[in-house]
């Protein structure tokens, strides 16, 4: 990353930008506080259910907010800003990684705020715990944040909010990020070739044992990352090949 | 790697043709421009000027022809900083202020001028604070302006700049320019409006239907289809008398004036002198050059529908 001013810049729009930070940052909050405050006390799968919740919730907003960023390009794309910068040095790899950091950015905003709402409620992890937590959902948002630089360039800004709304939800929800899934059968094997199941399970997964990552999510994780970031470069090319 | 030997290059487009489906927007446009030359290119929507501009940045790819910007191909001289634009469509991006958007643009080039000083010399210092999305559609130009000079480029590109401003603000637009322009830098305008290529290119490139169908000096243009028009008011005589006069092509009756039409601007001399010598009654006389828009007229085939639409009001 050549140029820091350009990215210090993108961040500061990403900061600004409040109807990103209420859907990244807010709603996953009030739905933890909601719900995980309301049953402080209870366990599900040996898990207490505060740490429980806060996985899926901690998955859910990091998601919204690298998919969120990366499908904002579909917004410079509509006034012709994407165009301007290709008349820049500013190399589209800069550019995309701009976008990816932001959205990183955000998503470590929302790990954070939940983690502390966690801690408030009695979320109770070793610091090596919480830094196992928040490595694997860094890593498990990799097929995210790729995937919202794909959205950028599929989708219009009309459907762009329902779109990330609707798709991130319905990733979450079969993820189990908003509560428990099946413990066994068919949807289950099914959900577990998501990126979202894995993301969900890196909150457990950080207590160890039986509940850690297995080579299943290491693999579903990069088999998605790549042909994600092979059909985001074909629609790339396809999409500056076109007159705009 | 663009050197400083290479840029007396110049800018030089090699028999470009760029189709999309069924239509040639562009059909072997050659075109070569000297460093620091200020370069029209005039005509109609739909004329292929903004094809070829993309396709002299780069940001389209021709069918056929070659690009050669001061030596480099369009995408190494991109990188290399050494273009600016302003591109036809483009609203500015959101949750900046003028001063932070010029500033970040700024950072991307090797050698960027001073912020303070483009918004200053394109008088945007006033709205510098100003978010980019509340701002009028002159104000908005002002800034994309600065966000072309601030790259302090050797080769500025602008596909229509002033089609969105009124009169005042295309005047003060091109007031910025001639600043820039006489830093030696290239320039090359589209537009559609033919004082603005008059008043400030050094030349002028006609272009109908994806092709060149006119290149030189202002002056040269209109000398080539050069109509000129002498008006008189002379009561009481006919205009089959007026239209035999040396020089005339032909004779119109206004009420007690008449217009008379001549090839050129030596044809109208004669005519002129024919006229004073034979009428010396003839009054309130008034000798006019052919504006571009009849030069434009008349090279470009146009029955006039498609022109008289074309420059916005």
């Amino acid at each position: 990353m050549k140029h820091l001013t350009y990215l210090r810049y993108e961040l500061l729009r990403t900061i600004r930008n409040r109807r990103f930070l209420i859907f990244s940052l807010t709603f996953p909050l009030i739905l933890y506080l909601t719900v995980a405050g309301a049953h402080k006390n209870l366990s599900l799968d040996g898990i207490s259910f505060p740490l429980y919740y806060l996985s899926g919730m901690a998955a859910w907003g990091s998601m919204t907010a690298v998919v969120s960023s990366g499908a904002r390009i579909a917004q410079e794309r509509s006034v012709g800003w994407t165009r301007q910068l290709r008349i820049t040095p500013l190399r589209t790899s800069d550019y995309f990684i701009a976008k990816i950091l932001s959205g990183y950015l955000m998503a470590l905003f929302s790990i954070v705020v939940l983690a502390l709402a966690g801690s408030i409620i009695g979320v109770r992890l070793s610091a090596v715990q919480w830094l196992t937590m928040l490595g694997l959902l860094l890593v498990g948002l990799i097929p995210f944040a790729i995937l919202g630089i794909l959205v950028g360039h599929l989708v219009s800004v009309d459907t762009l909010g329902p779109v990330i709304g609707g798709g991130t939800s319905l990733m979450a929800l079969l993820g189990g990020a908003y509560g428990p899934l099946a413990t066994g059968g068919v949807f289950l094997a099914v959900v577990k070739y998501l990126p979202s199941y894995w993301l969900v399970q890196a909150g457990k997964s950080a207590l160890g044992g039986g509940n850690a990552w297995p080579a299943q999510a290491w693999i579903v994780l990069a088999v998605w990352s790549i042909v994600s970031a092979r059909v985001a470069a074909r629609v790339y090319r396809r999409d500056t090949a076109r007159v705009q | 790697m663009v050197t400083s030997e290479s840029r007396t290059g110049g800018v030089v487009l090699s028999d470009l043709t760029k189709s999309y489906g069924e239509v040639q927007a562009v059909r072997g446009v050659t075109i070569s421009i000297h460093p620091g030359e200020t370069l029209a290119l005039l005509g109609p929507n739909g004329a292929g000027k903004s094809t070829t501009i993309d396709m002299m940045l780069g940001l389209t790819r021709p069918d056929s022809g070659t690009v050669s910007l001061f030596g480099s191909s369009p995408a190494a001289a991109v990188q290399a900083g050494v273009v600016g634009g302003m591109l036809q469509t483009g609203s500015l991006l959101g949750y900046l202020s003028v001063r932070e958007l010029v500033t970040m643009v700024a950072s991307l080039y090797p050698h960027p001028l001073n912020v303070d000083e483009v918004l200053r010399l394109t008088g945007t210092t006033e709205i510098a604070e100003r978010p980019t999305t509340k701002l009028s559609g002159g104000q908005t130009q002002r800034v994309r302006m600065a966000m072309a000079l601030v790259a302090d480029p050797e080769l500025l590109v602008l596909d229509e700049p002033t089609a969105a401003l009124d009169v005042e603000g295309r005047r003060d637009f091109w007031t910025a320019m001639r600043a820039v322009a006489a830093r030696g830098k290239t320039v090359v305008f589209a537009t559609h409006y033919l004082e603005e290529a008059d008043a400030f290119a050094d030349r002028i490139i006609l272009m109908a239907r994806g092709r060149i169908v006119a290149d030189g000096p202002p002056t040269e243009i209109k000398a080539r289809v050069g109509a000129r028009t002498i008006r008189a008011t002379l009561p009481g005589v006919d205009d089959t008398a007026l239209s035999s006069l040396p020089g005339v092509m032909k004779a119109d009756q206004r009420g007690d004036a008449f217009v008379l039409t001549c090839s050129d601007s030596a044809s109208s001399d004669t005519a002129l002198r024919a006229l004073l010598l034979h009428y010396p009654q003839a009054s309130d006389i008034e000798v006019r050059g052919a504006g571009l828009e009849e030069a434009f007229l008349d090279l470009t085939g146009d029955d006039g529908v498609e022109s008289d639409e074309a420059p916005r009001p």
